[in-house]
């Protein structure tokens, strides 16, 4: 059985950006492994530009913000596998995996860092009514066959949900010569970035139609029409606005959930808000020496922050296996109040935090004009003014460990406070 | 000329196929869609009932409980998934009690094996998530869960490979009463046979059409709605769980599947008879379907679903099932109506349409050759761990996952593929090994079937399709 000191489970960014950290920090003995073909994940299919703003402060493609990590982590003489499926991991941190090269292998490690990503909500998920003919497609399916294996996936497309993918796939699909009917989103307010709104769809003159769904398939074999319906505040399709749009080709873009099978089969605890691992300000699961960063945990808009949240889970299971790791102590906990979907990290050991303890989170509506009131046992520590809160953006506060310390207590609270 | 043409490669018709598979006679199934099992089979509860619900006199009564004696054999021979979970009929009242008890005294006189009326408490006991309020439940041990699509493709596979013949794709036109034989036509060559099997599901009545200008039944379909989630809930319920049935039949179920997700439905809904087609969900169905379900629980996690889909039940003029000549038209065997309990009656229903056959030609003769086991299947993830290794070692492919969510192999979908009955399409491969049966619902492995298929039948990726004819997948390449 062959022993390392961190095995990574995924080699996209989060797994890529989180092995390269480890690796600075001086483990050894470090493992990537890679269910496709090659490393790099999903930005492999991501070839249109808008990454690396924050990381890079330039502009790169999908393939071009993976290849400077693969580069890097080749480079430092990372070990990784590819082709290679994780079947399991237990809680002691023996994996197990198997490909076709080298069989069926059993592996321990001293962490493991999870880092699978997310998948996207389906046509089932959401019970679309109707047929169930070929055509309608997972917008980042349609963009695997797109970009990666070189076929269109249809010629008169409606998509629903307006998650990014959904809104880059809406321009993918014109510059390829489809014609994009409309994108119809089930909330009176965009899942996704503005930039790609107006990018994507306002470039084009794709309409985008808030607060509408879509409520029936035609087309017994192939896609032949969907019929696109407004719905009421309580989401619920309201009768008499049916249109009926001819096409042969539905995406959908309607939700991202982290994958978090072998999470569960270590014993690592979920949280319901995030649908990802609980984890504290080292980015550790419930189970100690697990670490778990980017879409599997929560799902980002930006791949920079998934790199920054990589980094630091990299650095942390640097940190446990050089035994540097505080362990039994006090736990802060970070709570979701009023307008505030989730936090992460969940839990806190206060011994561990840096300067600054940054809080991920997101918002549950849109917001103009409001504050962002951060507590400690409930009395206000912090207040942020925003011009603009949506849930498609993902806020991030740092709060100077001075200031927690000098308030300490058992849990932190965010609370989205509107204009009076 | 064939002996015996069956129209209709269904749970009925492959299962009749494998029956008539072991006799000396040339056997050829004529099916319209592109794959087996593509119509009401593979869109229903996916159980085998007990058999207490259908009148004791009754063909649906009797063939019932004979079938579902007959299924332990047939599975293990075919390697088919069945799981004998019992299922639990509750009530809620006393009225709804006297009913139970009229259901046990109908199943005993049928013999039912094993019918027990049990208290509210046991039922809480055996399944915690039901309702409150169930003062008493059925219990009938004997109920078991399957994978029905599979049951027909391993029939046919089985019954390939004693010699029966199997062509897709092949839609009756008309039919020609000859002297001696038929004469069968459709958009491609015409097929002679001396006894037709009628076979053809909710078409059954137009196939008859077409040799006798009056049939004496007509069929027309009742459409049922489900919601099936992931296995992540899949203990929710334990047992099949039906409500009080009703006029209207056996009510909406809760019930596990063999595969371990968890199916809500069917509603019930009366479609107009040329209706055939119309397996498409409703969104105002879906909502009734959940209405009905609160009857048994209140509790089913649909956040959890990952599919939806609707079924047509062959509903009979008659009632019960037709199985028998036409007295019309000699050598033509209508097995018509076969709605539920159809596959639990399945097995039954097929041996006996076989001692039909063997009356009308006089007798027949069994080959020595016959073999009623059909090879079975690798199931990668049921395998352990030093299983896993040495089917790797001898065969790379049963290495390379191809679908994360149910764990299947690239091994285990070549071989669906080159099987006799085998799965050419996107679909085909999803009912026969589950890849995009789970919770992507084939988001990820979808574009790497879709490459296994091209290789494996070598055709361009472009060609592959979803299921039937016209039901392409990808629509051109992309610019240069």
């Amino acid at each position: 059985m062959k022993k390392y000191d961190i095995v990574v489970i995924g080699g996209g960014p989060a797994g890529l950006a989180a092995a390269i950290e480890a690796k600075k920090e001086g483990i050894d003995q470090i493992l990537v492994i890679e269910r496709d073909r090659e490393l790099g994940g999903i930005l492999q299919q991501c070839i249109h530009n808008g990454f690396g703003l924050h990381v890079f402060k330039e502009e790169l493609t999908g393939p071009e913000y993976a290849e400077r990590f693969i580069n890097e982590l080749r480079s430092l003489g990372i070990d990784y596998v590819l082709d290679t499926m994780v079947l399991e991991i237990t809680e002691d941190r023996t994996v197990h995996c198997v490909s076709s090269a080298d069989g069926y292998r059993i592996i321990e490690s001293q962490a493991v860092i999870l880092a699978m990503g997310c998948r996207e909500r389906t046509r089932g998920a959401i019970a679309i009514p109707g047929y169930r003919p070929a055509g309608v497609f997972n917008a980042g399916t349609a963009q695997r066959y797109m970009n990666m294996e070189g076929y269109m996936v249809g010629k008169k497309v409606v998509i629903l949900g307006s998650g990014d993918i959904g809104l880059i796939m809406a321009r993918r699909m014109t510059l390829e010569g489809a014609q994009v009917m409309a994108v119809a989103e089930l909330m009176p307010f965009s899942g996704g970035l503005t930039r790609n709104i107006v990018q994507c769809l306002d470039d084009y003159d794709i309409p985008l139609l808030l607060s509408h769904t879509i409520t029936k398939i035609e087309g017994k074999n192939r896609v032949e029409a969907v019929t696109v319906q407004a719905v009421d505040e309580n989401l619920k399709p309201i009768e008499g606005t049916e249109r009926v749009y001819e096409c042969d080709t539905l995406l959908l873009s309607v939700g991202l959930i982290p994958e978090n099978e072998l999470s569960r089969s270590a014993g690592v605890a979920i949280d319901n808000a995030t649908k990802g691992p609980i984890v504290n300000e080292s980015m550790e699961t419930s189970v100690e020496g697990i670490f778990a960063c980017g879409n599997v945990v929560h799902v980002h808009d930006l791949v920079d922050f998934v790199t920054e949240e990589s980094r630091r889970a990299g650095k942390a299971a640097a940190k446990y296996v050089k035994q540097e790791m505080a362990t039994s102590m006090a736990i802060l906990e970070t709570k979701a109040q009023e307008g505030i979907g989730y936090i992460v990290p969940q839990r806190i050991r206060m011994e561990n935090v840096g300067e600054q303890l940054p809080l991920l989170m997101r918002v549950r509506n849109v917001y103009h004009k409001a504050e962002l009131s951060v507590k400690i046992d409930g009395v206000e520590v912090k207040r942020l003014k925003k011009a603009h809160l949506a849930p498609g953006e993902m806020e991030r506060i740092d709060l100077p460990k001075a200031l927690i310390e000098a308030h300490l207590g058992k849990y932190i609270s965010v609370e989205v406070v509107k204009e009076a | 000329m064939f002996d015996i043409a069956i129209i209709g490669a269904g749970a009925i018709g492959t299962a009749i196929a494998r029956v008539l598979s072991k006799y000396q006679l040339n056997t050829i199934i004529l099916e319209k869609d592109n794959d087996v099992s593509g119509g009401t089979t593979k869109a229903n509860s996916a159980i085998i009932h007990a058999g207490y619900d259908a009148p004791y006199d009754s063909n649906k009564g009797i063939f019932n409980v004979k079938g579902n004696a007959m299924f332990d054999e047939w599975c293990k021979d075919l390697d088919v998934p069945f799981k004998r979970i019992g299922s639990l009929v509750v009530a809620h009242n006393d009225e709804e009690l006297e009913t139970l008890k009229e259901l046990k005294e109908n199943g005993d006189r049928l013999g039912v094996p094993n019918l027990e009326i049990i208290s509210g408490d046991k039922v809480k006991a055996m399944e915690p998530n039901l309702r409150e309020d169930i003062i008493a439940a059925l219990y009938a041990p004997s109920a078991g869960i399957i994978e029905p699509w599979e049951l027909a493709i391993a029939c046919a596979e089985n019954a390939i490979e004693n010699g029966v013949e199997l062509r897709l794709n092949y839609d009756v036109k008309a039919i020609e009463q000859h002297e001696d034989h038929f004469r069968i036509f459709s958009d491609v060559e015409d097929v002679e046979a001396k006894l037709i099997i009628n076979a053809a599901g909710v078409y059954a009545d137009q196939l008859y059409k077409m040799v006798n200008e009056n049939p004496e039944f007509s069929i027309h379909p009742r459409r049922g709605q489900y919601y099936l989630l992931d296995k992540e809930v899949g203990t929710f319920v334990n047992h099949v769980i039906f409500p009080t049935p009703t006029k209207l039949g056996k009510g909406t179920l809760v019930t596990p599947t063999v595969d371990g997700n968890i199916l809500v439905g069917p509603d019930s809904e009366d479609l107009e008879e040329c209706k055939k087609e119309s397996v498409n969900t409703t969104y105002d169905r879906l909502a009734k379907v959940k209405e009905l379900a609160i009857g048994i629980t209140d509790k089913v996690p649909y956040g959890m679903n990952i599919t939806t889909f609707a079924g047509l039940r062959a509903e009979p003029s008659t009632g019960d099932f037709i199985i028998e000549e036409s007295s019309v038209v000699p050598g033509f065997i209508n097995v018509a109506g076969i709605k539920s309990p159809g596959l639990s009656s399945a097995p039954a229903i097929a041996v006996y349409v076989g001692e039909l056959v063997g009356t009308i030609m006089a007798g027949l003769v069994e080959k020595a050759d016959y073999n009623p086991v059909r090879r079975p299947k690798l199931k990668f993830e049921h395998l352990s761990a030093e299983e896993k290794a040495a089917l790797i070692k001898e065969n790379p492919a049963y290495g390379r996952i191809i679908c994360r969510c149910e764990m299947i192999t690239e091994g285990e979908i070549v071989d669906a593929i080159h099987r006799s009955a085998g799965g050419r399409t996107v679909n085909g491969i999803k009912r026969r090994v589950r890849p995009g049966a789970g919770r992507c619902q084939g988001g990820f492995c979808g574009p790497r079937v879709m490459e296994i298929l091209a290789r494996e039948l070598k055709c361009d990726m472009e060609d592959v399709l979803q299921e039937n004819k016209g039901s392409y997948v990808l629509s051109g390449h992309t610019k240069a």
